[in-house]
């Protein structure tokens, strides 16, 4: 049931939505199973899809025989590189609004097999099983060509990216001299760092239904974090008007950045209804979803120096991280380096090397998950050789300003973060030395890290219609993949018309709603909820107007900020028993609807000025049990700091899912390439860890206060990537400081522990 | 250089060189009747036998509460109770539940009103993306039928089938949690 | 999943005049019985078995869990897991065993799986279920891709050139311990399989993985009276706390009197291609002390011969930790 807060007298809080644990608005459906996700749009006469793969990781394909498949009865057609419908030639017609510098992948676009895995043919039946059978039929020969995916192998001949992809930045220049200052220091550290590549393996394999329309319109129920990204694919690569091809996609089960770019799915679902004329679905299995885009394995080295009373004096960071031969993928993972702590000399570098692999892809957090765990596992290292508390030695060398760019932030509550943490955490308690807390046979550990991530705005657009019956419909084409988009976009629409949750709905999720940007980063609430403020900012006006304007109305003359408005009423400030319901106001000015579009631009002149961030401090608890090697996170305190939190209970479960996430960053999440066939080898659910629930035991979730106006007009920063980003190095120092053992290869799998 | 050849399967070619002896390629299996009583009603539907307990409902009854997240007994998205019974659906054929009793998602509430389960999974707010939610919920009745869970770490040992990539978990158990505390005459062990 | 019949007869003669005429072994047969079907279809799914015809004998009966004359216990060869691992009788006097089907799987799967399938679990060996790779278990004479692939959960015991892959069930390791006996019927009538002659090892012919004709069927398990109540457990270690296949496993049994070992039963699992038992360890064990020194002593005798592969080395050490570790929680010996 859709919880009902109870409205507070109108003039004691006029602001009475926005901050309140208000349940998910859409929770009714999800638990009834009501919610439909994208393969869930059942239509008469639908096909099936089933995708062959490539069993090789480089090389051509010389033949593929499809006779035994076709003479399936009921089988339409199997789709190759061979009978494929004329497909563009320019790169710029393949690319989205996540893609980097590059060739995007082209499916079944000619005979070149570029990774493992890779798409090879389409199989569309009149019944999901037979299209199965129909594609184990299918036998292909091929020619195959050296391939080369070992990291470390490739490694020599890393580059340099440019600015390769929106979003990025370049390191910034050396400051000072890091390498003399490190030589130099009076304390040191030096650590290689590995983290292996991991799958977004969302709950929801990649799916798209298309029903085609007799008039050879399209309606795409497609897996994506934006549905204007996959409707401009589909008609940029199959040559369709905008107007011919809606996305309508209500429900993601999950993505993480798995549907930051459209997959293959989309192009075969579209490609086989487009051609066959009819309905089509195409589903990824599970296996497949170790097809396509990941978060980069990633080779670094960070080196600090820092005086005896722990203040730094160089930092070194150096990554490299894979990319395909065919695009520039790249994510900030360094730069952190240079902004989280005070330093004179700090060098940063950044480098990719090719793989014989799909594209990399954002996964929660990119970059910053992988890059700052390193920083603050090393900064734990420094710590323990100071003999220094690894929370003073963060407070040491804490900074105001954005040393990379000596920017003010426009807030960084972390101190707040550090202090409630660790009191809520009971940090003061540990006993500094290694293996120095047990109970029982189990070593036990805390550790702490601190997170960051960048809070980013991007232009919306929402539209708002309000009727005469006081019911608030608000919309923007973004989707909602778990965080509680509906729900907070509900909350600020309801908020500022002063009306109960249940009068407000909020759509998103289909094209034919006005622009939004690609849900990740943990910008919507900053983007679309800015453009939600707007469009109901300006209802707000439009009504006060009208109010305004009734001259026997009580509330004459009046100006907007001279009006409150709450439970369906404006209300004068002055004298709260003048008022005016909105439907009083809308009946008196003949109104049956009162509609609005608006478009939220950021504050860039401000923004330019500030670095805007959100940050965290973590605390972990492991227990390992030092003969097996198994280690259990009994007790994780996140403590964040993230502008103003609109809805702390969708808030906090998102933290919550991150610091899973981290869990199973720090110790079991591993996609593991077998070199010789240059394939991922433990493409399931069965092999491939992800935490269970047996795993994961009390984690606790602040959000301390942080008021910032130049981030947004809301003054929220969004929290779905900061919970992960320091979890991993908590864990790791956890480790370490239950163990004594310094291990710096991700995941600490338990022949880690045993071998080290 | 090599040319490896065979059929390409499971989306994986193959590197064996002759392809296995097929039966007859062009074999395919014959329908037959089921009949299943799911969520108080009598269905009788023609299906072949390859057809999962999941596709089924899904694509045959059009019950897409049931979710699909790997179809292979992985997940637990697929979770089900059959004759009581939580069980993967994905890895059980519709020819196999004949004349069985079928619970899903959509058959726990009564009208209007949730299940309490329903109720506790929305107020602890259990979930964020909602897919693997109807099989979380399907499995936490079973357990509370079982009646094996004791202790939160019990819930979360039992309730390991079912994977949850938001990473509700701690949500989960406490949404369990409240209903068990509710029913305090829920059985005290024993088979099922 | 390739097209094929069902079946589904209702008596024990039926289901087997459904296999007759089979030649060879169960894992190779073309027309295969079906019950809990967690673990065919599965494999069914990912083209790596293609059964012709599916024979349904969940509706059998057999599922029963009685006690036998000699004061064992006769498990049901299509008795549920879980309704196994729950049974008052098998709590209270296999605890062992019980343990191990609850520290296998999930409680949805321990719901479907029958006691007979979890004997017939094939391996959970990458490259044996993606069809794109070499297996010698699959299809015999393409090759062992584990062997100089990603191996780290494969076999350091009695594995071949021709496979690495382990045995996946934990259940079964339990019952390796147990020195159980599987009740098999068939065309000539019934017979009963020691539980160490159930399982083989890889040698040169892995796509075979026990001794079941294709043309029998199991009817039941039977365990003997002695189930090392006292002082006997089950420890499973692995990647993570639940839901994930043992790296290693150990079912240890002893019976002690006073300080001094009389009997020991020790089976590995997640270390070879069948539950891994070292019946001259046992022997080695009895009248010794239950020490930690005695346990540790064991356990390097039993591993004198394992044998890492690129991945897996740890699990030499993890699987002597492990032996220690159970022995000792078996004995009630503090474990320092």
């Amino acid at each position: 049931m859709i919880a009902k807060p109870t409205i507070p007298a109108p003039l004691d809080r006029p602001g009475s939505q926005i901050g309140k644990p208000v349940s998910r608005v859409d929770g009714r459906l999800k638990v009834t199973g009501g919610a439909k996700y994208a393969a869930e749009f059942n239509t008469p006469g639908l096909a099936h899809g089933y995708i062959v793969s490539s069993a090789i990781a480089r090389g051509r394909i010389l033949a593929i025989d499809t006779a035994k498949a076709l003479a399936l009865p009921g089988v339409f057609q199997v789709f190759t590189h061979e009978n494929r419908p004329s497909l563009p030639w320019f790169d710029r017609k393949w690319k989205d609004d996540d893609a980097p510098k590059g060739s995007p992948f082209r499916p079944l676009y000619d005979a070149t097999i570029h990774h493992a895995l890779q798409p090879i043919a389409l199989v569309v039946a009149e019944s999901f099983e037979l299209a199965r059978y129909a594609a184990r039929l299918i036998h292909v020969t091929y020619e195959a060509d050296d391939h080369r995916t070992d990291l470390r192998a490739a490694k020599a001949d890393a580059f340099t990216p440019g600015k390769d992809k929106g979003g990025f930045q370049p390191p910034p220049k050396p400051r000072g001299d890091a390498d003399t200052a490190l030589a130099e220091a009076e304390v040191s550290v030096d650590l290689n760092f590995s983290q292996a590549v991991e799958h977004h393996n969302p709950m929801e394999m990649h799916a798209s239904t298309v029903i085609y329309h007799n008039d050879g319109s399209l309606t795409v129920h497609d897996k994506t974090q934006g549905p204007i990204n996959s409707q401009t694919y589909v008609c940029n690569v199959f040559n369709l008007a905008t107007d011919a091809v809606r996305v309508i996609s209500p429900f993601v089960g999950g993505a993480f950045g798995s549907g930051l770019r459209p997959q293959h799915q989309l192009f075969m679902a579209v490609l086989a209804a487009t051609t066959l004329k009819r309905s089509v679905r195409v589903e990824l299995t599970r296996p497949q979803m170790f097809s396509f885009g990941h978060r980069p394995e990633t080779l670094q080295r960070v080196a600090l120096g820092a005086k005896k009373d722990g203040t730094l004096t160089a930092v070194i960071h150096e990554a490299v991280q894979e990319t395909s031969q065919t695009e520039n993928y790249v994510e900030v993972v360094v730069n952190w380096s240079g902004q989280q702590y005070k330093c004179d000399n700090v060098r940063l570098d950044y480098k990719l090397a090719r793989l014989d692999t799909h594209t990399p892809l954002d996964q929660r957090a990119p970059g910053a998950a992988i890059g700052v765990p390193a920083l603050e596992i090393a900064m734990d290292e420094l710590a323990a050789k100071l003999g220094m508390d690894p929370l003073e030695l963060r407070l040491k060398n804490y900074t105001e300003v954005d040393p990379n760019t000596d920017k003010p932030f426009s807030s960084k509550e972390l101190r707040a973060c550090f202090q409630q943490g660790a009191e809520r955490f009971g940090w003061h308690k540990r006993s500094h030395a290694p293996r120095s807390m047990r109970e029982g046979r189990q070593l036990v550990g805390w550790g702490m890290a601190t997170g960051v991530w960048d809070a980013m705005q991007g232009q919306a657009v929402a539209s708002a219609r309000l009727g005469i019956d006081g019911t608030l419909t608000v919309g923007s084409a973004t989707a909602d993949i778990g965080p509680g988009t509906y729900t907070a976009m509900t909350q600020i629409a309801a908020d500022i018309l002063g009306l109960p949750i249940e009068k407000v709905s909020f759509q998103l999720g289909d094209t034919n709603l006005p622009m939004a940007p690609l849900q990740g980063g943990s910008w919507t609430v900053s983007s679309v909820g800015s453009a939600v403020k707007a469009v109901c900012d300006r209802l707000r006006d439009r009504l006060a107007g009208l109010a305004a304007g009734l001259n026997d109305g009580p509330l004459k003359g009046l100006k907007a900020d001279e009006l409150t408005f709450a439970d369906g009423f404006l209300i004068a400030k002055s004298d709260p028993s003048w008022r005016l319901s909105i439907t009083e106001v809308m009946r008196a000015n003949d109104l049956l609807v009162l509609e609005d579009e608006a478009r939220s631009i950021p504050y860039y002149k401000s923004q330019m000025k500030h670095a805007l961030g959100t940050h965290s401090a973590i605390f972990a608890e492991v227990r390992v049990d030092e003969d097996l090697g198994t280690v259990q996170v009994t007790r994780v305190v996140s403590a964040v700091a993230a502008g103003r939190i609109i809805n702390p209970k969708t808030a906090r479960s998102q933290i919550l899912g991150a610091v899973v996430w981290g869990i199973g960053m720090a110790l079991e999440e591993e996609s593991m390439i077998d070199q010789r066939l240059g394939r991922f080898m433990n493409h399931d659910f069965g092999e491939y860890h992800i935490p269970v629930n047996a795993d994961v035991h009390d984690i606790d979730v602040i959000f301390v206060e942080e008021h910032d106006d130049i981030v947004n007009p809301l003054g929220a920063k969004g929290v779905g990537e900061i919970g992960i980003v320091g979890v991993p190095a908590a864990i790791a120092n956890a480790i370490y400081h239950a163990t004594g053992k310094r291990l710096c290869d991700l995941p600490i799998t338990l022949d880690k522990i045993l071998g080290a | 250089m090599s040319q490896p050849t065979g059929p390409a399967s499971q989306g994986h070619a193959h590197k064996q060189p002759a392809p296995p002896p097929e039966a007859m390629p062009e074999a395919m299996p014959e329908a037959m009747d089921v009949t299943l009583a799911i969520n108080g009603s009598r269905k009788t539907l023609r299906v072949a036998p390859w057809t999962s307990l999941l596709d089924a409902l899904r694509l045959h009854l059009d019950l897409t509460g049931t979710k699909k997240g790997c179809d292979h007994g992985q997940c637990g998205a697929c979770t089900v109770l059959v004759d009581g019974r939580r069980i993967n659906s994905c890895l059980t054929l519709a020819v196999m539940a004949e004349g069985r009793t079928v619970t899903t998602i959509e058959g726990l509430a009564s009208g209007d009103a949730l299940h309490p389960l329903q109720e506790a999974f929305v107020e602890q707010d259990a979930f964020q993306c909602g897919y693997c939610t109807p099989g979380q919920i399907c499995s936490a009745v079973g357990l509370l039928e079982e009646g094996h869970a004791k202790s939160d770490d019990d819930i979360r040992e039992l309730m390991s089938g079912n994977l949850c990539r938001c990473g509700a978990y701690p949500n989960i158990v406490a949404a369990i949690r409240q209903v068990m505390d509710a029913q305090p005459s829920a059985k005290d062990g024993g088979a099922p | 999943m390739r097209a094929f019949s069902y079946d589904r007869p209702d008596s024990v003669d039926a289901a087997l005049r459904g296999v007759a005429g089979q030649p060879g072994t169960t894992t190779e047969a073309a027309v295969k019985f079906v019950a809990g079907g967690t673990n065919l279809l599965d494999l069914m799914k990912a083209d790596v078995m293609r059964p012709e015809r599916l024979v349904d004998i969940s509706r059998l009966g057999l599922d029963r869990i009685e006690d036998t004359e000699g004061g064992g216990l006769r498990l049901g060869a299509l008795a549920r897991n879980a309704d196994t691992a729950y049974d008052a009788r098998v709590q209270a006097r296999y605890p062992m065993l019980s343990k191990a089907i609850l520290a296998g799987a999930s409680a949805q799967l321990r719901n479907m799986a029958t006691n007979g399938g979890n004997l017939l679990q094939r391996t959970r060996c990458y490259y044996f279920y993606d069809t794109g790779t070499p297996c010698n278990k699959r299809e015999p004479g393409t090759g062992c891709g584990a062997l100089t692939g990603v191996n780290r959960i494969h076999a350091i015991l009695g594995a071949s050139d021709s496979c690495i892959a382990v045995h996946p069930s934990d259940m079964c390791v339990a019952l390796a311990a147990l020195d159980a006996v599987v009740r098999v019927s068939g065309p000539t009538g019934e017979r009963t399989i020691p539980f160490a002659d159930f399982h083989r090892l890889p040698g040169d012919t892995p796509h075979i993985d026990s001794s079941l004709a294709a043309d029998e069927l199991i009817t039941a398990i039977d365990l003997p009276a002695q189930g090392f109540a006292d002082h006997s457990t089950y420890l499973k270690v692995r990647d993570r706390a639940s839901y994930a296949f043992a790296l290693v496993s150990v079912a240890a049994a002893l019976k002690i009197d006073g300080q001094t070992i009389r009997s020991a039963r020790l089976a590995l699992g997640g270390v070879a291609h069948k539950p891994w038992r070292d019946p001259a360890v046992e022997a080695e064990l009895a009248g010794k002390p239950a020490s930690l020194e005695t346990f540790r002593e064991a356990a390097r005798v039993l591993l004198r011969d394992a044998r890492g592969q690129s991945h897996n080395a740890f699990k030499i050490a993890l699987a002597e930790r492990a032996i220690v570790r159970a022995l000792a929680e078996a004995a009630g010996v503090e474990h320092s």
